[in-house]
């Protein structure tokens, strides 16, 4: 059995078992990442395009070397951002990839719904690499990976998600699948920045950080989105800072042992203190070292031809 | 790798071949047959194939240590990303992990495998293998050769030699799987 589906576009939409499949899946690429020789043939004559309408060099750089890994061939296609007209420019884009025989697209774009529309579009397999506000699923994948990998169980697990929620895909996808799995989620942030009815979504929300963070065992932090700091959402960066930022103080009001997680790129001395950054709790850097390891499951699993 | 070594077919045209008096001898035998021909154990490792091939490989080594009070080192290996067929199939088949927790270099690895049939998995395995090291030599160790080989590859130890034909399917049931220990061919109904 494998993945019985030809794109994967949101955690939303997956069952447990699916994900599950996944990360045991990532979990054998995990054992790959670590040999001298990083490279296994399995998708050998299969090609992978990279479509980034927005930029991104973590994500990109991670697909890029999962598909390699894989032996697939990788074409990086950046579009300009600039000419980019909602829904007509991705059609037509994805027709130049199809004509290019791609068997899997990574789409990252702007626009929520972008990687439903081109997956309905093209007969490639689609793997939403994070479309608008919506859904972030390899993001999500791999912070899942990494808790797991850290001996955690899902099931009542306490994990607070910390910052700018309303506006992170990151976010979305991991609300989606902790609470599918029988997590205890907390969402952590000033009122702006908490989507209107998220509750209904399972999760509870706090507006006092050092309430939210007691007992948690994972801290889940989001980037602020300094670029988005026009829209009022909050009055400075050193008040959010106070209000919102991981220090090592706050640490200690988790469960002892709690893990740190961030999705990167890190402002330190914004959402995260920089001691805590660097300190032995944050699993920062084994999230991008388990990315390759889960995109090169999700490739393999999309790579099927039916 | 068209090799048919579990379910879906019923079992009222199986027919027994190996009991498990016969596996235990025929792996005594194996050995002895992988002490005397490699002088010894000391450069020897195991290699069992995922999965009927890791329970024989822990197995082997059990006897080996009572012949030569050597404990050998043993790694399992999953052949899937090697696979020639991956490309062509609608569905991935489920990874499992290979762990091999020693050094290839200079060993005289001894792959093991439940079933010897088209020799695709050997195939497999042997590229896999080279993938994670440099191994001094590679054997192969098997309890069922059932012929029809696609490749040009040779077990250097064979439990039994079973002539089949094409449509039968051996399956090899061990007490690890929760079953009693035994070979079978299942004849297709016709």
């Amino acid at each position: 059995m494998g993945l019985k589906r030809k794109d994967l576009l949101s955690l939303a939409s997956l069952s447990v078992d699916e994900i599950m499949l996944i990360l045991d899946t990532a979990d054998s690429f995990k054992e790959v990442t670590g040999r001298e020789i990083k490279k296994v043939p399995a998708l050998r004559g299969k090609t992978v395009v990279n479509l980034f309408f927005e930029p991104s060099t973590r994500t990109r750089t991670s697909f890029e070397l999962a598909a390699k890994r894989l032996s697939a061939d990788v074409i990086n296609f950046s579009p300009s951002t600039s000419s980019v007209v909602k829904g007509e420019t991705l059609l037509d884009t994805a027709r130049n990839i199809e004509a290019m025989q791609a068997d899997i697209i990574v789409l990252r774009h702007a626009s929520a719904g972008a990687a439903d529309t081109l997956a309905r579009g093209v007969k490639s397999s689609v793997i939403n690499a994070g479309d608008g506000w919506h859904e972030h699923p390899t993001q999500a994948l791999l912070d899942l990976y990494t808790i797991r990998r850290r001996g955690l169980e899902f099931k009542g697990l306490r994990v607070a998600i910390v910052g700018d929620v309303a506006h992170s895909r990151v976010a979305r996808s991991n609300l989606y699948a902790l609470t599918k799995l029988g997590a205890d989620v907390r969402l952590i942030g000033p009122p702006t920045m908490m989507p209107y009815g998220v509750e209904r979504l399972g999760a509870k929300v706090y507006h006092d950080m050092d309430k939210g963070l007691e007992g948690a065992q994972v801290i889940m932090m989001l980037r602020l989105q300094l670029e988005r700091q026009g829209r009022a959402l909050f009055p400075t960066i050193r008040e959010y800072a106070r209000l919102y930022g991981l220090t090592a103080e706050r640490v200690r009001l988790a469960e002892p042992g709690a893990i740190v997680m961030h999705p990167g790129p890190i402002n330190r001395g914004v959402e995260i203190a920089p001691d805590v950054a660097d300190s032995l709790s944050s699993v920062i850097l084994d999230q991008v070292a388990n990315g390759v390891a889960v995109r090169m499951g999700v490739l393999y699993l999309m790579s099927a031809s039916g | 790798m068209t090799e048919k070594r579990e379910g879906g077919i019923a079992r009222t045209n199986e027919k027994l071949i190996m009991d498990a008096g016969d596996i235990a001898r025929v792996l005594t035998r194996i050995a002895h047959e992988i002490v005397e021909r490699n002088k010894g154990v000391n450069l020897v490792a195991l290699v069992g194939i995922r999965t009927g091939g890791v329970h024989l490989a822990h197995r082997l080594a059990k006897r080996i240590h009572a012949i030569e009070g050597v404990s050998v080192p043993i790694g399992e290996l999953d052949i899937t990303l090697y696979r020639d067929d991956l490309a062509l199939r609608k569905n991935q088949p489920v990874l499992r992990k290979t762990s091999i927790p020693f050094d290839l270099a200079g060993k005289a690895v001894v792959l093991v495998d439940d079933v010897l049939f088209t020799g695709r998995t050997i195939r497999a395995a042997m590229d896999g293998l080279m993938d994670l090291g440099r191994p001094e030599e590679i054997q192969l160790a098997v309890l069922v050769d059932r012929g029809h080989r696609q490749l040009p590859i040779k077990a250097n130890y064979v439990g039994k030699n079973l002539p089949t034909s094409r449509e039968e399917t051996v399956r090899v049931l061990l007490e690890e799987y929760g079953e009693e220990d035994r070979v079978v061919i299942i004849k297709p109904l016709s």
